[in-house]
């Protein structure tokens, strides 16, 4: 074989390996997704089974929702205080200042509201999730329930994917009313916007449905990442990446980043649907 | 207690995945008694024991327990035989998120209607057994590793199990803690004369205290199966190395890799400031 035969070969060979990584990567993904449906739907089969999963429900809400409160709150304001400030000077472009609370409400509850209390608890609470679910597995834990005869997804999956349908839509719903104010504190007391302008324009403009798919977006972004979180801690001593402690991190850092993707992925297939 | 379980291999070969761990071993451990599986690091006797509980499935072969085979059972079946074992994990395994007598209650509380009172009084009274009676309401972080263990002993005790399984139930502690757990473990096969004991060990003095049955696995294979007594009597060399302690020889080992590359010792006690 001469030397331009050797370069085209190596190339083709080349493109195939990208290829086949490619195809790899691909059968990966689409079996881990399949997995994860799957561990999503067991976890959910086992949410109403008994009365005994009240308390382990009412320990996750507070890890989930009531520890991550003052987090929502203030990233909820600023978010709020910088609409305002944006909005204020982007629409005093157009002589239009007066729909600043329709741009600040709208806004929060269609879009930012949902997004970012999710993004916000995946980092917070998510990454808990994964990192003691994992550590439980690497250090027998989940192995001793097994041997109890205690469903491990009864008892560590289920009752975190209640509290997540219970805490995210509460936490979204603090982090939009927070942002409204955040949006008045910056419009009405800063930049001197009528108070009364300001929130008859939310009242006309928010309607019925955009609460309400801002709570349904919240409760499909509660399973996801919930459902991710605990998948990747769960399954943390099967990682190819790691052992122990690494695998465990990994796991942590795998579940939010894959939280966040599928949250915002999720969140344009919600919006195009509920637009 | 009912009947003793005797826990039979069949032509079983363990491992993970492609890696095969235990070749085809056929061994009985008799129920009723106290027995001890022996072996190195890495050698398969954690696997042994998670076939047992059954963690983890045989490439081939059977595993029997009280006459079942343990993996042609029905999961229903497996699921209540899994009740009535009891399993001292390595480091105990408590949940870190639950107290001692939460712990130790654990099996009560998510199998039964039982009233709190009554199972909290059956906690204290296992964790008096295990000494740590004083503890009840402390978190396993604020427990030593002797105190996780004996805890896990309680908590694995709880349901008054015939069979009990303790993984290395002495590795990590000081001599006088685990002379206390096997003093532990001897005094539950006293209250409970029919309940079969399998440990998992590379501890002989404890092996010595407790065993009454022992089992050496050497080399994927096993090595030795029978009473303590004649296990000390035999010639086998390994066998004869292993409860003599006695490392193997490297001197007459011809690799070259045990020969000190000349010259780097000085380098890199040089580069430390030595």
């Amino acid at each position: 074989m001469n030397a331009p035969e050797g370069r085209k070969a190596a190339r083709a060979s080349g493109s195939e390996s990208v290829l086949a990584s490619l195809g790899r990567y691909g059968i990966a993904l689409t079996g881990e997704t399949g997995a994860m449906g799957i561990f999503l739907l067991r976890g959910i089969s086992h949410m109403f089974r008994s009365a005994s999963q009240i308390p382990k429900v009412l320990r996750q809400v507070r890890v989930i929702g009531a520890e991550s409160l003052f987090l929502i709150v203030l990233i909820g304001l600023f978010t709020g205080m910088v609409l305002g400030l944006q909005g204020y000077y982007t629409l005093t472009m157009f002589g239009s200042e007066g729909f600043l609370g329709s741009a600040v409400s709208l806004s929060l509850i269609r879009e930012l509201g949902p997004v970012l209390t999710a993004i916000m608890i995946a980092g917070r609470a998510g990454s808990a999730m994964a990192a003691e679910i994992g550590v439980m597995r690497i250090s027998d834990q989940i192995d001793a329930l097994e041997v109890m005869d205690i469903n491990p997804m009864a008892y560590l999956v289920s009752p975190r994917l209640t509290a997540a349908l219970v805490a995210f839509p509460l936490l979204t719903s603090v982090f939009c009313v927070v942002g409204i104010l955040g949006g008045y504190a910056t419009g009405v007391l800063m930049l001197g916007v009528s108070r009364g302008v300001y929130f008859s324009r939310i009242e006309s403009s928010v309607r019925l449905e955009d609460v309400a798919g801002c709570l349904t977006k919240s409760l499909v972004f509660a399973l996801v990442v919930a459902a991710v979180c605990c998948y990747k801690g769960y399954f943390a001593h099967m990682r190819r990446d790691g052992m122990g402690a690494e695998a465990v991190g990994n796991a942590t850092t795998s579940a939010v980043v894959l939280s966040c993707i599928l949250l915002l992925a999720a969140d344009y297939v919600l919006t195009s649907f509920l637009l | 207690m009912e009947k003793a379980w005797d826990i039979e291999f069949q032509e079983v070969r363990m491992g993970y995945g492609e890696t095969v761990v235990l070749e085809d071993i056929s061994v009985t451990l008799p129920g009723g008694r106290i027995s001890a599986v022996l072996g190195g690091s890495g050698g398969g006797k954690t696997t042994m024991l998670r076939h047992i509980i059954g963690l983890s499935k045989p490439m081939s072969g059977r595993v029997l327990l009280g006459g079942r085979d343990l993996f042609a059972l029905p999961e229903r079946d497996l699921r209540m035989i899994r009740r009535r074992m009891g399993v001292l994990f390595q480091d105990g395994a408590l949940l870190g998120q639950l107290t001692v007598a939460e712990n130790t209650g654990l099996p009560l509380t998510e199998h039964t209607k039982l009233p709190s009172g009554l199972i909290r009084e059956m906690v204290l009274h296992k964790l008096a057994l295990v000494g740590l009676a004083d503890f009840a309401d402390y978190y396993p972080s604020e427990l030593s590793g002797g105190m996780k263990k004996r805890a896990g002993l309680a908590r694995a005790l709880v349901t008054d199990p015939p069979l009990l399984l303790c993984d290395e139930p002495t590795s990590g502690l000081d001599p006088i803690s685990a002379a206390q757990m096997d003093e532990l473990l001897l005094d539950m096969k006293e209250r409970f004369p029919d309940m079969t004991i399998v440990s998992v060990s590379h501890d002989l003095a404890s092996v010595r205290a407790v065993a009454d049955h022992v089992v050496v696995l050497r080399d994927k294979a096993v090595a030795y199966s029978g009473a303590l007594e004649e296990l000390e009597k035999s010639a086998d060399p390994y066998l004869r190395r292993f409860l003599d302690r006695a490392a193997q020889r490297r001197g007459a080992s011809d690799d070259p890799r045990l020969v000190e590359p000349e010259g780097v010792r000085r380098r890199i006690h040089e580069a430390l400031g030595f």
